[in-house]
């Protein structure tokens, strides 16, 4: 469905997107994930023709944005970081504007208006001035206004900041909604919002894309390096002893408790954490000292996420780019 | 377009502006028609028009400060980017609304010659080729005034410089007159303003090559024209300033003369703002 390949943004001297490349397919909800300045926005306005890019193309549906955007844009419907609406309309007239902005006429126009309407929920504001309408209600005619001429994909950038509790829940629960007929893709820089809502999710920092998948299946790929945790109240030489036996360990940090308990964290490269884990048990097991406390902890997202925005876009330019 | 016209013009009616420029024009030729037609008792309603034309320095301005700079204000203009229509289309659409505006004041303002024929006698031809010029001047300026709307998004600063550039417009020919008419001076004016329009060119396009080229260009041409006819500079800046004059070019038509030359000015000035006020939409999408 979306194309990009080679994507690259200067502006000035600043890079804000480094040779991006990625492709989405049809339905589902992704994830645009990065921290703030990643180059989030500036990718999303190139995918909307909104920003030309240095160089690179975008495909919308085999149609270059570039090149042929009026077919590529008719596709689309974005929602920018900041509702782009007229202040001194209602949703109504605003929504009749884009609507008839995207070659609706008539009959279908009327139509698809209810249909957006009553699917973001704005039926009882439809007739206020938009700039009296609440942060969330805005948020939603923006949305409304993306869904106008059902475009096959949905582009939302940030569309839950600054909105409260109630109302991101609101809005997630939509784009759930709107992912079961539409591909739509909206950013973030919060992790939780993220795995809730989107079956894929894209990690972009500095400008590059760092990892590209299912949130569960980033979690099991990409640390592999999973952590145990245990306590014990046997002396470090012991520990360590003890340890020497169990393989696939690749570091260990021991700490000391002023009450003699040690506590040990473990990292292992091991594919199975609980063999290991059942080594470490039989190792401590065999000496007859005893673990007071066992744990094992996997790596969540948000360690993927930390990792690979702080680390691997430093590291990959070294490497030259090659295991995104 | 058609959208973006629809949409525009309910705008306007929705805001004040398109009242207060209606009313700044009817009541400036009404005070003219009084004085003229009725008080004097002049025959000529194209006197009316005549006088009536100092107004455009404050209304156009007023017209068009919001046209584009709003759209940047309120991040709009990121909607009009996404949508499948392109900023010709936008520019133009916004441009015929503001003809609209423009054009309803003008069609009861076209009612009075025929009233006052009905009390005298009027010389219709020249009262209704009047105003046939009197709206293309006028459509001109408002090309204008949206290309300036489209360089800043601050209306009071799109307001400010429509003013300042079509006051200096207004009075061009009185000043064309204490300017210097020395081929020196002429030459010195010359390359200030192939300059300037390296400027513009630089700004518009981000592309310096481009600008100093053209800036280099122009001064090579003048040099030329210098060393092979050094007589042409004799008096040009004066005789510029009084060509560039859009308002200098109404008084031939006031005077009785359907001047097609000075049709055509006007033509090309409004499709060279509007292709301007379309490359700085345009740029807006490379930064």
């Amino acid at each position: 469905m979306i194309k990009v390949e080679h994507l690259t943004k200067y502006y000035g001297d600043f890079l804000a997107v480094n040779d991006l490349s990625f492709e989405i397919a049809e339905g589902h909800v992704y994830g645009f994930l990065g921290p703030n300045g990643a180059g989030k926005t500036t990718t999303m306005n190139i995918m909307t023709g909104c920003l030309s890019a240095t160089s690179g193309h975008v495909q919308i549906g085999g149609f270059d944005i570039f090149e042929d955007p009026d077919h590529a844009k008719r596709l689309i419907g974005y929602l920018p970081e900041q509702p782009p609406l007229y202040m001194n309309e209602t949703p109504l007239e605003y929504l009749r504007f884009v609507g008839e902005a995207k070659g609706l006429k008539g009959a279908e126009l009327n139509q698809q208006i209810d249909k957006v309407i009553e699917q973001v929920k704005i039926q009882n504001v439809k007739g206020k001035r938009i700039s009296a309408l609440s942060k969330g209600y805005k948020q939603r005619v923006g949305i409304a206004q993306a869904l106008l001429g059902n475009p096959k994909v949905i582009i939302l950038d940030e569309p839950t900041v600054g909105l409260d509790p109630i109302q991101i829940i609101e809005i997630r629960d939509l784009i759930k909604q709107l992912g079961q007929e539409h591909t739509v893709i909206f950013s973030s820089h919060i992790l939780s919002e993220v795995q809730a809502i989107c079956e894929k999710i894209l990690i972009i920092a500095h400008g590059e894309l760092v990892a590209f998948g299912q949130p569960d299946k980033l979690e099991s790929q990409l640390l592999s390096a999973n952590e145990i945790f245990f306590t014990t109240d046997a002396p470090e030489n012991d520990v360590r002893d003890a340890l020497s036996t169990v393989e696939h360990i690749t570091d260990l940090t021991i700490e000391t408790k002023e009450s003699g308990i040690l506590s040990a964290h473990i990292k292992t490269d091991a594919k199975d954490i609980h063999s290991v884990s059942k080594e470490v048990f039989f190792a401590f097991a065999k000496r007859k000292q005893a673990l007071l406390e066992l744990t094992l902890k996997r790596a969540t997202l948000e360690d993927i996420f930390l990792e690979l925005t702080e680390t691997e876009a430093s590291a990959k330019k070294k490497e030259g780019g090659n295991q995104a | 377009m058609i959208a973006v016209l629809k949409h525009e013009l309910r705008n306007y009616f929705h805001s004040f502006t398109a009242y207060v420029f209606g009313a700044f024009l009817l009541a400036i030729v009404g005070i003219g028609a009084m004085l003229y037609n009725l008080q004097a008792a002049v025959g000529n309603f194209e006197y009316v028009l005549s006088f009536g034309t100092i107004v455009f320095v404050i209304i156009v301005p007023i017209l068009t400060m919001r046209v584009i700079a709003e759209e940047r204000k309120q991040k709009t203009d990121q909607l009009l980017y996404s949508l499948p229509i392109s900023t010709v289309q936008v520019i133009l659409g916004k441009y015929l609304a503001l003809l609209v505006i423009y054009l309803i004041p003008l069609a009861i303002i076209s009612i009075y010659p025929l009233i006052f024929a009905q009390y005298g006698d009027v010389y219709l031809p020249t009262s209704y080729g009047s105003l046939v010029a009197i709206f293309i001047m006028g459509a001109a300026l408002v090309a204008l005034g949206v290309f300036i709307s489209s360089l800043t998004d601050n209306q009071g600063l799109a307001a400010g410089i429509g003013i300042a550039a079509i006051l200096f417009n207004y009075y061009s020919v009185s000043l064309s007159e204490y300017v210097s008419s020395t081929s020196f001076g002429s030459i010195l004016a010359l390359i200030v303003l192939a300059l300037i329009l390296g400027a513009i060119v630089r700004y518009l396009t981000r592309n310096e090559f481009l600008a100093y080229g053209v800036s280099f260009v122009l001064i090579a041409i003048i040099s030329v024209a210098l060393y092979l006819e050094p007589t042409v500079f004799e008096g040009l800046l004066p005789d510029i300033m009084r060509q560039l004059s859009l308002f200098d070019r109404f008084n031939t038509f006031v005077s009785g003369v359907f001047d097609l030359t000075a049709i055509f000015y006007y033509v090309s000035v409004i499709i060279f703002f509007l292709f301007l006020s379309v490359q700085s939409l345009e740029k807006r999408r490379y930064n």
